[in-house]
């Protein structure tokens, strides 16, 4: 079979996958206080429900969306409402959180509702999937219920679901395709009949080969879903990128996948529209791969919403060795953290922990207009001369040599010889004329 | 667990590639070509290597010590300069004539606009065309074997025949220390194309765009001999994978560099067959470099997903 993929990209000279590949999804169950942040995905914040002093259980509404664009809140624990304050997030910004201080009994919300997907309409499901707070799992946090209800629903040609897991370290879907292929399974049916015209495309990247046979296995058959096999590249399991190696279809920065007939969602996503349809659970959990040269023992942990991220590292066995640099997510597009007091949230894949930092050990020099940050580009862009207008504030020779086609992979800046920092000067950019954008 | 680290924006890991590494490469790369001069034209050759890396890397070190910047002749860009400079002159040459093309070719072509990457002009280049326009005799006295002679590509350029091809595949033959051995150069063109430390676009469109101007007006037609000494002879191969793919001096953009390939190609024909001298890669890159700006500006790659402008009424 053939291997799909795009133009551009980097092979990351240390995959780190080794590290926690092996190691089965483990329960963790954490102690004491949970601080569960209002806004874990794009769009508006959600509101809350709850005040000090009241009781909640496990996988009740907490926090409401509020407008077309926002996603629901739920408790991934039983206890009391400590409090309501903003708290640190990964970002580095304070965000409005509801602490709960956890009884540890874990007592839930009682399911009544026993159909199965078979029993329900269109709009049931999709009201099941936007109440359970469903964002997309890979990062960006876009809330799914809004992504599998284009207004070209009917249109829709490709269900894609992204398992290609391209950021090196991170095994949390490898880890979920090998122990859920079912339920995977069963959540892309349920979207399958959302979606009247569209076929599903399950992308798994070459490195991940078990995976790709248990997902096969998982299919039987089925002639609506593929399993296809993409060429491992970073960043392989960008959307654009994605669309483009399985339908040949290119998406810019001001289109919607929707605009050429896609949807893509995270493999994590579709487990989560598996428990919310078929089961009538919410979002309160997801795996969260710690690792790193600097952490005693990798793992892929399944951990309630809310779990505070130095307890995480505690359970890995703690630092082996002194660590430079701790990243939220992956090493190509993950924040760092000054400080480890901060909670898991819907999109944290991973929590990093390096013995050494490669961008402060290495200075940057002048650019020797090598062009390799023109090739490795996904969005076909120039970084070398965009990083200079970037640079000069010259916004608009930055947007003339479409510089907001950038989607901040970082490949520019990973494969420079000269470790000129691209991609951050970039991103700065986007960010002002973005800004500058809300502005009018 | 308060304790503070280390912050930046992503990504957070970096490929293992340097600008050293990569100037590494192409020293590399060069070894073959370097040690068959001297194997070929014997210990003056050897000398002027030597002397012109020595000269490159002083100069480069004394003018930013000078200038209060941050030295960086560890990047060994200097060291490629050097070699590269001395490759191109005849063995023959005044040690003290190299060591001023040298110190020219930092000073004057790179320093001077700031540093590595900041040059428009191949600095070796620069250094060897500033000694040829200065020293002309020298430069162009050419001796092998004890013999002063015309290289094969005078020859060829004179008389019109093609005399002792082997020995222009080989490089037993008079000219620059560099030059003369295609099979040397071409070992360190494919070693730098295999470690892709140069864009293939480059020498291809190069070598193509001059072989199909050469059968065109080159006056022998589609001539598989005349063709293969056009090639072997004088600095084309060494201009090719290792002059014209000089990162400051040629375009960042794949349309740019297939362009900038043509376009030498063209002009080193020209100058080869209409030309007062046999020769005509150093100036064919050297003009073309200053075109570099102006290619790059309308070669500007088509992004991801780009659309057709609707024309607005």
């Amino acid at each position: 079979m053939s291997v799909l993929t795009f133009k551009g990209g980097v092979h990351p000279h240390n995959d780190g996958k080794d590290l926690s590949k092996g190691s089965p999804i483990a329960d963790y169950t954490p102690q004491g206080e949970i601080v569960i942040p209002l806004s874990q995905h794009i769009g508006a914040p959600a509101s809350p429900l709850v005040q000090k002093g009241n009781r909640v259980l496990v996988n009740q509404k907490i926090g409401a969306a509020m407008g077309a664009i926002s996603a629901n809140i739920h408790s991934s624990v039983s206890g009391t409402v400590k409090s309501v304050e903003p708290r640190l997030v990964a970002n580095g910004e304070k965000c409005l959180s509801i602490v709960i201080e956890n009884d540890g009994l874990y007592e839930k919300v009682p399911v009544t509702d026993e159909r199965g997907p078979e029993d329900l309409t269109k709009e049931e499901k999709i009201n099941l999937i936007k109440e359970a707070g469903i964002v997309g799992m890979g990062g960006a946090g876009f809330p799914t219920g809004v992504k599998l209800t284009p207004k070209n629903a009917d249109e829709i040609e490709y269900y894609i679901i992204n398992g290609a897991e391209c950021e090196p370290y991170l095994t949390s879907d490898y880890r979920r395709m090998i122990e859920y292929p079912d339920q995977i399974i069963k959540g892309v049916k349920i979207v399958l009949s959302l979606l009247p015209k569209a076929k599903a495309i399950i992308a798994i990247e070459d490195n991940k080969r078990d995976a790709i046979v248990k997902m096969k296995e998982a299919v039987k058959g089925d002639p609506d879903i593929a399993v296809k096999t993409v060429y491992t590249k970073y960043p392989q399991g960008g959307e654009r990128t994605l669309i483009y190696a399985l339908t040949g279809r290119m998406v810019n920065s001001s289109m919607l996948p929707a605009d050429v007939n896609c949807v893509v969602n995270n493999i994590d996503t579709v487990y989560a529209i598996y428990e919310a349809v078929e089961n009538k659970v919410p979002l309160t959990e997801r795996i969260v791969t710690v690792t790193g040269e600097a952490i005693s023992n990798p793992q892929n942990f399944r951990v309630p919403i809310g779990t505070n991220m130095a307890e995480l590292i505690e359970a890995a066995g703690g630092f082996k060795s002194q660590p430079e640099k701790i990243v939220c997510g992956g090493p190509m597009m993950g924040t760092a953290l000054f400080d480890l007091n901060i909670p898991v949230t819907k999109g944290t894949s991973a929590l990093l922990c390096f013995t050494r930092d490669e961008v402060r050990e290495q200075e940057p020099s002048n650019c020797i207009n090598c062009g390799r940050c023109v090739s490795v580009c996904p969005g076909r862009v120039m970084p070398a001369k965009l990083s200079v207008l970037a640079e000069n504030g010259d916004k608009e020779g930055f947007l003339a040599l479409n510089g907001m086609e950038c989607c901040e992979c970082g490949c520019c800046s990973y494969i420079c010889p000269a470790k000129r920092n691209l991609t951050q000067s970039i991103k700065s950019m986007r960010k002002d004329i973005l800004a500058d954008r809300r502005k009018k | 667990m308060s304790e503070m680290y280390h912050v930046s924006s992503n990504p957070h890991i970096r490929d293992k590639t340097t600008t050293t590494s990569i100037m590494l490469d192409v020293i590399l790369a060069l070894v073959p070509a370097t040690l068959f001069g001297i194997w070929n034209f014997g210990v003056h050759a050897a000398l002027n290597v030597g002397v012109a890396i020595v000269a490159a890397v002083a100069a480069e070190w004394l003018w930013q010590h000078f200038t209060k910047q941050k030295v960086t002749i560890r990047d060994l860009s200097a060291v490629v300069t050097g070699l590269l400079l001395a490759l191109n002159v005849p063995a023959s040459l005044p040690l003290w004539m190299t060591a001023l093309g040298s110190v020219f070719a930092i000073i004057v072509a790179k320093q001077v606009f700031g540093g590595i990457g900041q040059n428009f002009m191949n600095p070796a280049l620069a250094g060897r065309v500033f000694l040829f326009l200065s020293f002309s005799q020298q430069m162009t006295t050419f001796a092998y074997d004890g013999v002063t002679g015309a290289t094969p590509l005078k020859q060829l350029k004179d008389s019109g025949e093609v005399t002792g091809l082997m020995d222009m595949f080989l490089g037993t033959e008079a000219g620059t220390i560099g030059e003369t051995s295609a099979l040397a150069l071409l070992l360190g063109g494919i070693y730098l194309l295999a470690k892709k430390i140069i864009d293939y676009r480059i020498p291809l469109f190069y070598l193509l765009s001059f072989v199909i101007c050469m059968i065109l007006f080159g006056g022998h037609g589609f001539d598989v001999e005349f063709l293969a000494a056009q090639i072997c002879g004088g600095g084309l191969l060494l201009g090719a994978f290792f002059m014209a793919t000089d990162y400051a001096t040629s375009p960042i953009t794949p349309v740019g560099r297939i362009v900038f390939g043509v376009l030498l190609g063209i002009l080193t024909a020209v100058f080869r067959v209409f030309g007062p001298n046999a020769e005509g890669v150093s100036y064919a890159i050297i003009f073309c470099n200053l075109l570099v700006p102006i290619i790059e500006k309308y070669t500007v790659p088509k992004m991801f997903g780009a659309v057709k402008k609707k024309k607005e009424a």
